[in-house]
């Protein structure tokens, strides 16, 4: 994996120097354009079959927006009931704390290797790069994170973080790479999916078989009771949170939710959501842990609450929405700018339009690529018709071009800081060519057009606000008169080459 | 000052401009959403169940009683070839009367390893309750069902249902019946993968082949 610091891939150009690349790569855009497009007709259908889906999207929301309200309170609750289950709580306040704490609790229980399930939280704060620095392997086990792991890759999507590579790719890297890192794969494997699922099967069964460390992250953690939730596919979450003797879960704290009840609506808008499934194969629940003899899974359980960032998005009023996030993936599924310019443009583990809000609040928009990233849209708002927790991602966009453009206050490290306007630095030029793509790519702007149609607070000829006076000057292409749901069912969602 | 205080004083400058509000969590969040999907008889709930289960491509048998589950779990172990099944602690012993003895019975002993378990054909377990919309069991450690890692390392699951009691409509019922302090596990077909090219591939880690025997006469 190439080297990550806080979350930021070291070296990374701006969004649209990287989408310029990914465009040139016709291999990346059909995998890219193939999976997604998959996907999208069958969480269209996933979503259909439950007849109160606006219902639960609304509780979804309301739940984890009473939850940030009220997120010190929460805190507190979580320690109060995962300790009272025998866990043990740790608080980290930035990702070399969280990489700290965990390198020193592998290091506690005398092992050198540990087993991971996917987890997004592990991979903003770069661990598997700490632990490796203090001499402790870390193996992926969720078969696309296998993937990257193997082929020296990053991801580039948040459900499939290999859904950049092609069946024919996962061959080669399985067939190179596996015996480096254990089981060889088997000899004349093939491209079919079934046996790169059972080559990946072989490989990890004796990891897990041996594991004695399991880290993990969590896609909800309720307070009320103390429970942890990781929903998954394949098999691996189980392995590593049952069969290890020790587990370190690593979660960030807008992942709470109230109480046990409020999992009845994430579980309907989950798997939804993310596989397009009714429900995904293996969700696992477990409550603090049990050092007696017939104890089921984990003797020692620690819980590490991550800060990195969320406290600073927390603290405004318009981008604190995008920690009600679920991590679903639809947005990503759904983009005509994620589609064209691929995961890897986005320059962090949240690529797509969650990324693009995200990642410049928990890092700052002091970089360039962080900068650019708010601009790396056309504002078509399919991403928000399709959040399950109904984050509107054009709104904190827009704002967030506001404060590269205009600079104003927001909060780092916990403390107010005031940002200098953009124009005229580096990270001004860097969101304009980003602006300019995102506009200039045909498709991507054609599904710009809900913004005109549907009365956004912005017109598309101009940038937001004090955007405006750059943009003026500068030439954005007009938007066509299509409003966005038609040229989506013309075109079959972009299918028959965004005309 | 720890990352603890740091953290939670962070948090709490961070809703400085949020209005206290002593309104009840029930009350603040009206759940307006539906308990279940539409209206069904019984027996319409099970027959939810067997499609969604096999629409997952779970392996969805039926019997009306004990003698008769006794010889179809005989059949399922003999027609894989099942040399050795993990037995949970209090799982009924009728249920495998008729297995012979050319089974072995293996039990999740403390002093187990997952390799030992890993040279085990088959497992039998009853269930908590199981999911018709969606078609998933749930396990939850009790002492027909026994740990976790039992249901996940061999490769083949025979899961019995009762019917109609274990049997709800829908996700919020499932919710309601469970107990959050016990291991839950949610399985909704055997082990996919959907990481090549977004296509659901059965047989990852887990089971590769999961049958669900519906026992009853609902
Ligand atoms: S922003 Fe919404 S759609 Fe996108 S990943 Fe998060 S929850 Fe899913």
């Amino acid at each position: 994996m190439s080297g990550t610091s806080g979350g930021t891939y070291l070296g990374m150009p701006a969004f649209p120097e990287a989408a310029h690349d990914a465009v040139r790569d016709t291999t990346l855009r059909g995998n890219l354009r193939h999976a997604t497009h998959t996907i999208r007709a069958k969480r269209a259908h996933a979503v259909a079959e439950v007849s109160d889906w606006a219902e639960l999207r609304e509780a979804g929301k309301r739940i984890k927006d009473h939850t940030l309200r009220h997120l010190d309170r929460y805190l507190v609750q979580v320690e109060e009931t995962v300790t009272a289950a025998g866990g043990t709580v740790h608080w980290a306040a930035d990702a070399e704390e969280a990489n700290r704490i965990v390198a020193g609790l592998v290091r506690e229980t005398g092992e050198s290797e540990v087993v991971k399930v996917k987890s997004m939280a592990t991979q903003e704060i770069g661990l598997n790069e700490a632990l490796e620095a203090e001499g402790i392997r870390a193996y992926e086990t969720d078969l696309a994170e296998l993937i990257v792991q193997l082929g020296k890759d990053r991801p580039s999507h948040i459900l499939v973080p290999a859904i950049h590579r092609n069946r024919g790719e996962i061959r080669e890297i399985f067939a190179r790479e596996m015996s480096e890192w254990g089981r060889p794969a088997p000899e004349g494997l093939t491209d079919s999916p079934a046996e790169l699922a059972e080559a990946a099967r072989l490989h990890l069964r004796e990891k897990f078989l041996r594991a004695k460390v399991g880290i993990s992250g969590a896609n909800f953690v309720v307070a009320e009771t103390g429970t942890l939730v990781v929903v998954e596919s394949e098999g691996n979450g189980r392995m590593c949170l049952t069969l290890p003797e020790t587990l370190i879960s690593v979660v960030g704290i807008e992942k709470i939710v109230p109480t046990w009840r409020d999992l009845e609506v994430f579980l309907q808008t989950l798997p939804r959501s993310s596989t397009a499934e009714r429900m995904n194969p293996y969700t696992s629940m477990w409550t603090g842990t049990s050092d007696s003899d017939r104890a089921d899974g984990p003797r020692t359980f620690h819980l590490v609450l991550l800060d990195n960032g969320r406290t600073d998005t927390l603290a405004d009023e318009v981008g604190r929405q995008a920690l009600r996030c679920i991590r679903c993936s639809a947005c990503l599924n759904v983009c005509p700018v994620y589609e064209r310019a691929g995961g890897h443009a986005y320059g962090s583990v949240y690529p797509g339009p969650i990324g693009a809000i995200l990642s410049p609040q928990l890092r700052g928009t002091g970089s360039e690529i962080d900068a650019s990233l708010p601009y790396a849209s056309s504002l078509c708002g399919a991403c928000y018709e399709v959040c399950p927790v109904a984050i509107d991602i054009p709104e904190v966009l827009v704002h967030l071009r506001e404060r590269v453009a205009q600079g104003g206050t927001a909060t780092r490290e916990g403390a107010k800081v005031v940002l200098r306007p953009a124009k005229g630095h580096a990270a001004e030029r860097a969101a304009m060519r980003a602006a300019r793509w995102a506009f200039g790519r045909p498709g991507a702007l054609r599904a710009g057009q809900r913004l005109a149609s549907r009365t956004r607070r912005l017109h598309p000829r101009t940038l937001p606000g004090p955007g405006r006076a750059w943009s003026e000057s500068r030439d954005l292409p007009p938007v066509p008169a299509e409003p966005f749901r038609d040229w989506w069912r013309r075109t079959n969602g972009g299918e028959d080459g965004a005309k | 000052m720890s990352d603890r205080d740091v953290i939670l004083g962070r948090v709490r400058r961070a809703l400085a401009d949020v209005t206290p509000d002593g309104t009840p969590y029930e009350a603040a969040l009206p759940r307006d959403y539906l308990r279940e999907h539409g209206e069904r008889s019984l027996a319409r709930t099970v027959e939810l169940l067997a499609e969604n289960l096999a629409d997952y491509r779970a392996l969805v048998h039926r019997c009306a009683g004990v003698p008769e589950l006794s010889a179809l779990i005989a059949g399922l172990l003999a027609g894989r070839g099942a040399r050795s099944v993990l037995v949970p602690p209090g799982l009924d012993g009728a249920w495998l009367a008729d297995t012979g003895a050319e089974v072995t019975r293996v039990a999740d002993e403390a002093a187990s390893t997952a390799a030992e378990l890993d040279r085990v054909d088959s497992v039998v377990t009853g269930c908590a309750v199981a999911v018709a919309e969606t078609g998933t069991l749930v396990l939850d450690g009790s002492p027909d069902q026994g740990r976790r890692r039992i249901t996940l390392i061999p490769d083949h699951h025979i899961c019995v249902v009762r019917v109609p009691e274990q049997v709800v409509g829908s996700v919020p019922q499932a919710v309601a019946r469970l107990d959050p302090r016990r291991p839950l596990t949610w399985i909704s077909g055997p082990s996919a993968t959907s990481d090549i090219e977004l296509n659901r591939v059965e047989g990852v880690h887990g089971p590769r082949t999961l049958e669900v025997v519906l026992l009853g006469d609902a």
